[in-house]
């Protein structure tokens, strides 16, 4: 038994998108794109958020229609009305968050919504062979038998990657693939990229890291606005030329950092372990420093503690053993009213879930901690609404967040908006200490870099501020000193100026600090 | 830009569009309604008109209705409250047997205090009590997790019980048992009534009517300005005040709530009391503005005419805002007055009373999704066309890889 249990796709030599056209009520996401990509080729998709690249992804994988406009594949006008025609196509799309089922072996995952060559009786064996030839074939090492709960967010990339391939997927779409990945995984998903388009498919490559772009693609469609802004040869195109092309005005390309100013400790951990949601040890022992007047670092991958170490300093986790200290003061075990009135600012992870109340206006959600303190108060109980309104108001100003007003709800607001006014909300509160966990993450290049000037300045007027990311480029442009969580634990830290990239990569994979140099 | 009269009046205008949705629904409640009419050989334009004449036909058809919608009032704040604070209060029945229990015993034992003092007392410990009755659902959900729906409807049970027992033996008074055999309580004396409500009318208005006292020969009592005041009041707690501010902040977002400082159990407890206090209110008020004495048949809504399950629909009704509750229990006190004069009037099965009720539930429930697409699409427009001041200078950096 062979893959030819699907009708072989034709092959996707060339497929354009023409004149696509998507409304929203109240926005035009995507206005007249056109968009090609042939086999053999990596075309990187480039924009920031809500430039419309998912949007138009999600036409073409057949989750949106367009309002007008066609899809060409090979010169002929297809439709396409849902996911499953556009895999009859050949059309394959590994999402930014993995559409796999946990409980599931790798086998089982892939055999889901595939007709058994078996007809109703399950041929979980055939769909093991067939998997383990196509990652002989492309290098993609899995075990079929292993459940997904079991894997590696790289892993179960690779798994995402293999089902489609095993679908005979001609195109393929990765949306933001590198997001979740070390410097080491990039690595390889790139040999594994090269050798796929070697193959004779075709790769849609959606981002807006523009190293990687530089690095994997052969073309570049940079989007702004819903509105295709140019499409270029790789070769040639330099990263300034790209940011322009996706801000669409000049940008300077590095932060200017005073010397480091570092005062005596603000935020210490001492031996400090906690339990995870699981209930395992999701916290072993972390003792770490943060200066007043500096950044730390905290690189790690995804999953390795940093949440709950946030959790843990911010209140929100009781630490089960070890000691924590605000400005000197023992804070285990105090609630987190206690512990904001201590001076700990915290720009949660998941800043819609943790951070703000979607359905609460900006002013209401401007006040989150405070809205029972002075000067919002009047007669114990009354909010004061012209000061609520005015402080606010101050810090849309300040902080340049666009919004219609103060009482616009605060879920109609974009991403990055969002983002400034949680930053503007725990700045103005002037915290000790700044526990900023992702505070990046899904928002455009200017509010990314005005965030960054932010914490810089903060950094230089004395607060401490830890620095939790995923984002390496992050870590090394902001930090002063950096940390490295694996499994629950500090593998080390290292002086800023005085480590790689390619270390700490190493170090996020679980070696020590001795054995990486 | 538009000027601020601009603006206003685009407001109004959209609220308004807003409740176009609703009153389709309704149209298409009475259109469906009608069939069920038709084939049961009922002509459907007798029949509205006959629901319509009895609900507010009258002076007294009126009157009955806002009778009706008082108790429905009072167990819609509370639920208002309850649901804004994220947990589902099932228990305004038992809540009202409570708060009843606690009111007319009150009542009794105080019967030689001036009505200065016996009618507040009597209203204070039937709010308490049904606090209390709606506090052990909040205590069990807050600290130990159990689910608040299962709880409070079981607690209704335990609360017919526990009423049938107290009527059958401590407050049964003997003196009243004779008449019909329904076990009852002594009579509260007409002092320590809560008044009848009169409205004097202005004399433009008194042609119209015919009369100056609008409601002099009614049933219509205090209870209605009571539970109205307590709306307005409510809808100040709920937006204007911290506490507020804080259920509000739970029901909508536990996390976050836990992030800001917030006592996520306590505010899951204090929303289910006070559900239950308002819920107890409407217990008490039934009983000193309308009964003067409790009584049942026995039967789980013997005492309560259901008005605690009413009121959850009257609150999904005035969308979950204590204001909107009193056109919406108004609403729903004359769809069962007007519903019984036309199962008099045409011999209409009951049943098909509940089955008409429920279809316009459904209807309307149903059309609040238009609604909220309206207000969501109109945001969205708001945030697409705000206008900022560019940046001059080029401060737009883009991270540097550094290796």
């Amino acid at each position: 038994m062979n893959a030819t249990q699907f009708a072989a796709p034709p092959r996707i030599q060339h497929l354009h998108m023409q004149g696509i056209v998507k409304r929203f009520p109240g926005v035009l996401a995507v206005d007249n794109v056109d968009f090609e990509v042939k086999a053999g080729e990596i075309h990187a998709l480039l924009g920031e958020n809500g430039a419309g690249k998912s949007t138009l992804m999600k036409i073409l994988y057949g989750l949106y229609q367009q309002d007008e406009g066609q899809v060409l594949i090979n010169g002929q006008p297809t439709e396409i009305r849902s996911p499953s025609d556009s895999i009859r196509q050949g059309i394959g799309m590994i999402h930014q968050h993995f559409m796999l089922v946990p409980s599931l072996t790798v086998a089982a995952n892939v055999a889901l919504g595939v007709k058994s060559s078996r007809g109703w009786r399950l041929d979980l064996d055939v769909v093991s062979r067939r998997l383990e030839e196509l990652s002989l074939q492309y290098n993609l090492k899995v075990n079929p038998n292993t459940p997904v709960w079991q894997l590696a967010v790289g892993e179960q990339q690779r798994v995402e990657i293999l089902r489609a391939l095993y679908k005979n997927a001609a195109l393929l779409i990765l949306d933001e693939p590198t997001a979740v990945l070390t410097p080491q995984e990039v690595d390889d998903l790139f040999r594994v990229l090269n050798k796929m388009t070697k193959d004779g498919h075709a790769l849609i490559f959606i981002s807006h890291k523009l190293h990687e772009v530089l690095a994997i693609s052969d073309r570049v469609t940079v989007l702004r606005d819903g509105r295709r802004v140019d499409t270029i040869p790789t070769e040639g195109a330099t990263k300034l030329s790209l940011a322009e092309m996706m801000v669409g005005r000049p940008v300077v390309l590095e932060y200017k950092k005073l010397p480091l100013q570092a005062a005596s400790d603000r935020l210490v951990l001492q031996d400090v372990s906690a339990l995870s949601d699981r209930g395992d040890a999701g916290l072993n022992g972390v003792s770490l420093s943060v200066r007043g007047g500096e950044i730390v670092g905290l690189a790690g991958v995804s999953g390795n503690g940093q949440r709950e170490l946030a959790e843990v300093i911010a209140g929100l986790r009781p630490a089960t053993s070890g000691g924590i200290l605000i400005g000197g003061i023992e804070t285990r075990g105090k609630s987190p009213s206690v512990i904001n009135q201590l001076g700990l600012g915290y720009i949660p992870e998941e800043r819609m879930i943790d951070g703000a109340v979607k359905e609460f206006t900006v002013s209401e959600n401007f006040i989150l901690q405070d809205h029972g303190r002075q000067p919002y108060v009047r007669g114990g109980i009354f909010m004061k609404f012209r000061t609520i309104e005015n402080a606010c108001r101050e810090a849309i100003k300040q902080y340049e967040i666009k919004t219609p007003g103060t009482d616009t709800p605060l879920k109609s607001l974009s991403g990055g908006n969002i983002q400034k006014l949680i930053l503007a909300r725990e700045l103005s509160r002037n915290p000790k200490v700044l526990v900023a966990a992702q505070p990046t993450r899904g928002v455009d290049i200017g509010a990314t870099e005005y965030i960054h000037q932010r914490l810089l300045a903060e950094r230089d007027q004395g607060m401490a501020i830890l620095l939790i990311s995923e984002d390496l480029d992050e870590i090394m442009a902001l930090s002063d000193r950096v940390a490295v969580m694996y499994e629950g634990r500090i593998v080390g830290v290292v002086d800023r100026d005085a480590v790689t990239v390619r270390q700490i990569g190493a170090m996020m994979a679980g070696s020590s600090l001795e054995m990486v140099e | 830009m538009p000027s601020h009269s601009q603006r206003l009046l685009q407001n109004i205008l959209n609220r308004l569009l807003d409740m176009v949705p609703t009153l389709l629904a309704l149209v298409l409640a009475f259109l469906v309604a009608s069939i069920l009419l038709f084939a049961l050989g009922a002509d459907p334009g007798t029949a509205i008109n006959s629901m319509l004449q009895g609900a507010f036909g009258t002076e007294n058809a009126t009157a009955e209705t806002l009778v009706k919608a008082t108790p429905i009032l009072f167990v819609a704040i509370g639920i208002s409250i309850a649901f804004r604070g994220g947990v589902i209060n099932i228990g305004g029945e038992g809540q009202m047997i409570a708060g009843a229990v606690a009111g007319v015993t009150t009542a009794l034992v105080l019967k030689d205090a001036p009505a200065i003092i016996t009618i507040p007392m009597s209203l204070v410990m039937g709010f308490i009590s049904g606090a209390f009755y709606g506090g052990i659902a909040g205590f069990l959900r807050a600290y130990f997790g159990v689910n608040e729906i299962l709880s409070t409807i079981m607690l209704n049970q335990v609360a017919v019980q526990l009423m049938n027992y107290l009527l059958n033996n401590p407050l049964l008074d003997p003196a009243e048992l004779g008449t019909n055999h329904i076990p009852k309580t002594a009579r509260i004396l007409a002092e320590h009534q809560l008044p009848r409500l009169t409205i004097n009318l202005p004399e433009v208005l008194v042609s119209i009517f015919g009369h100056a006292d609008l409601f002099a020969k009614t049933r219509l009592h205090y209870g209605l300005i009571i539970a109205i005041v307590l709306a307005i009041l409510t809808y100040i707690l709920l937006w204007r005040t911290t506490i507020g501010y804080r259920i509000r902040a739970v029901g909508q977002n536990e996390r976050a709530a836990r992030y800001a400082g917030i006592n996520v159990k306590r505010q899951m407890m204090l929303s289910l009391v006070l559900a239950g206090g308002f819920a107890g209110l409407a217990g008490v008020v039934q009983v000193l503005g309308l009964q003067y004495r409790l009584q049942t048949d026995g039967s789980p809504a013997g005492f309560t005419a259901s008005a605690g399950f009413n009121g959850i629909v009257a609150a999904l009704f005035g969308g979950l805002n204590p204001i909107g509750a009193i056109p919406a229990s108004a609403f729903f006190g004359g769809l069962l007055v007007g519903a019984q004069k036309m199962q008099r009037d045409l011999g209409v099965p009951a049943a098909l009373i509940t089955a008409i009720n429920g279809l316009i539930v459904v209807f309307v429930v149903s059309s609040q999704i238009f609604t909220q697409r309206r207000q969501r699409r109109r945001a969205n427009i708001a945030v697409a066309t705000v206008d900022m001041p560019e940046a001059d200078e080029p401060v737009q950096p883009v991270l540097e890889e550094v290796v």
